[in-house]
Formats: C-alpha cells, structure tokens, sequence
C-alpha cells in the first residue's frame, strides 16, 4: 500500500524526523539515527571553535549529507534577522540546500515561539527562495497564516520543547490538520512512543525530535520504539479506529449458542 | 596590521588578507565552513578575491548536532 510522505515535492519514506543534538558522542548520535530510520535529520548552525584541531571529528562525519537529508534550523534565535541570517549561512554552508526549519523563539525559559517574529522571518526566507517547515505555537488561525505565506511544512507543538509532556492540546492539533493544505508535523513536547502514535492517530503527517530519544536511558531502542510508534500510529490512522460506545457494551462473542442452565 | 572581529572576538592579522587567507590562518582549510561578513555572505566561490578591510565583523559557522 502506497502511503508517500512528501515535502516540497520531495519524498521521503519515513514520516519521523530526527535532531541530532544532546547524544553522549558521535557513534551514539549515528545508531540512534540509523535505528530511528529517518531520512530527515535536523543540525544546528553555530560560530566554528577557532584554536580547534582541524582533524576533529565532526557531525558531517557521523551523519553524512550525502545519506540523510539536513534540515538545518534556527533554534536559538530569539529574532526573524538571526534567523533569517542563520540560515542563509546554512544554505552556503550546504551548497544552496533550500529546506530548512525555521524557529524563532520568545523566551529561554519556555522556548515558546515568538510567532510575531517568525512570521515575519517566513515572510522574508519564503521569498527568498527557501522552503520553510515551521515551528510554531498550536494556534490554527496563525498556522493557516504561515501557510499562506508559503511554508511547506507547519510544525505546532505539542507541549513545550525538551518537556516530553506529550500532546498537551489534540483538538487544536486536529483542527490544524484540518484545515491544512501543506503537511502537518509535532515538532515538540514528545515524550515516549505512545505520545507519538497519539500525534500520528490524530492525522498528523510526520513528527519531529531530539530530546525523547536522546535522553532516554537507552537513546538507540527508543529510537527504534519512535520508529514503530510512528508507523503504528499511521496505519492506525489510514484504518480508521472505530466508534467509541461510552457506556455501551458490545460483546466480541456470540450471544447465542450458550450451553443450558444446569 | 589588520584588526578584525572573529565570531565576536578581535583578533589581529597582517595586511593584506583576503578570506582565503583567513580560512587558512584560522586552520580551517578543508572544514566545512560558511562565512559572513559585515551582515553578508561571502560565497565560497569569492574567498580568494575578498580581501578584508579594518574593522570587518566575520560570522563563521558549521553545522553542529541540534534539534
């Protein structure tokens, strides 16, 4: 059965998307990803530690561009200009790479987006050719606004970033769904692999992050458990769950054919 | 000489120097690197025909593990 998940025209076979940060080193980043089976790998852009030994090993080593796809963001920045100046680095850096996620954040102490600023960064990334999967807050009035725009991608969150506090509000996210034409993706506030089936059963079309998977005891089986989670949740979705009957019984059983009293 | 601001740092350097020069005085010949300069990218392709001016604000970044 068919079932492709597509972003700006481009096809991926895995609807879960992974951060490449907070991993104890390289090696573990690298399994992680590989056991998580993404195709989709976010990387943050930062200042080069000059005085560093060039032979280093580096992230590009462990998670090769040439295998996963990079979708460098912008966490970190606090204003549409870092942002939009981030990753205009990021496309020289990945010679003229064009998807990228944008993320502009309100406060270091919520994480919470700052959906004046991101706006406004959209606005200026879109026409300057990039296609932006966003992050943003579960609003769906500014959702359809980032849209229109020309996002290809919306990204509400579920709870807030790094929390693991699961899907907080799946009604909003059910009416962003709804009404979306571009794909819909959890960025944010997954916790462990039944929050992720919830965000999947609900129709989202994808799931982004780092930290469940990073900082579970053991990063590589839940990685794999992630991976499950979101084909579980998909299908689930694609077959239809059936009705709920509150106070309603029905049994699995024939109802006759019983043996006799005694 | 030359004072330049590095990724918020000044550091000195002997005029002339273009950002090829740069990219190998700073030991990064052969990493993957992208560089701003006062607000605008320099395009891998032009390192070696910028030379840099006294007081320039350099921006020099590389893709690290993040969310």
């Amino acid at each position: 059965m068919s079932d492709v998940f597509t972003i700006a025209g481009q096809s991926f076979s895995s609807r879960l998307l992974v951060g490449t940060g907070k991993y104890k080193d390289f090696a573990q980043t690298r399994e992680a990803i590989e056991a998580s089976g993404a195709d989709i790998v976010t990387v943050a852009i930062r200042r080069v530690n000059i005085g560093q030994n060039p032979n280093e090993p580096s992230l590009l080593d462990a998670v090769p561009p040439s295998r996963f796809t990079y979708l460098p963001n912008t966490a970190g920045c606090y204003s549409a200009d870092d942002a939009v100046r981030t990753l205009r680095l990021a496309r020289e850096l990945l010679d003229g790479h064009k998807l990228v996620k944008l993320e502009v954040l309100g406060d270091s102490t919520t994480l919470y987006p700052n959906v004046r600023e991101t706006l406004k960064a959209a606005e200026t990334l879109v026409k300057d050719g990039f296609d932006v999967m966003v992050y943003t807050s579960d609003d769906p009035i500014i959702a359809k606004e980032l849209e229109q725009i020309g996002c290809v991608a919306v990204m509400p969150l579920a709870s807030l970033i790094g929390s693991g506090m699961g899907i907080l509000n799946p009604w909003n996210l059910r009416l962003i769904i709804e009404n979306a034409k571009v794909p819909v993706l959890v960025d944010a506030g997954v916790g462990t692999a039944s929050d992720a089936a919830i965000a999947m059963e609900l129709g989202c079309d994808g799931i982004l992050m780092n930290t469940a998977i990073a900082a579970a005891k053991d990063p590589v089986r839940m990685a794999r458990a992630m991976k499950l989670a979101v084909e579980a949740g998909r299908e689930s979705f694609l077959a239809g769950r059936m009705p709920r009957k509150l106070y309603s019984a029905d049994p699995s059983s024939p109802v006759s054919g019983l043996i006799g009293a005694k | 000489m030359l004072t330049l601001s590095i990724n918020g740092q000044p550091r000195q350097f002997v005029a002339p120097l273009t950002v090829a020069d740069l990219v190998q005085q700073l030991d990064l010949l052969g990493k993957r690197v992208a560089i701003e300069r006062n607000g605008d990218i320099v395009p891998r392709s032009t390192f070696a025909a910028t030379a840099l001016a006294e007081g320039d604000q350099l921006e020099i970044v590389v893709a690290v593990g993040g969310g």
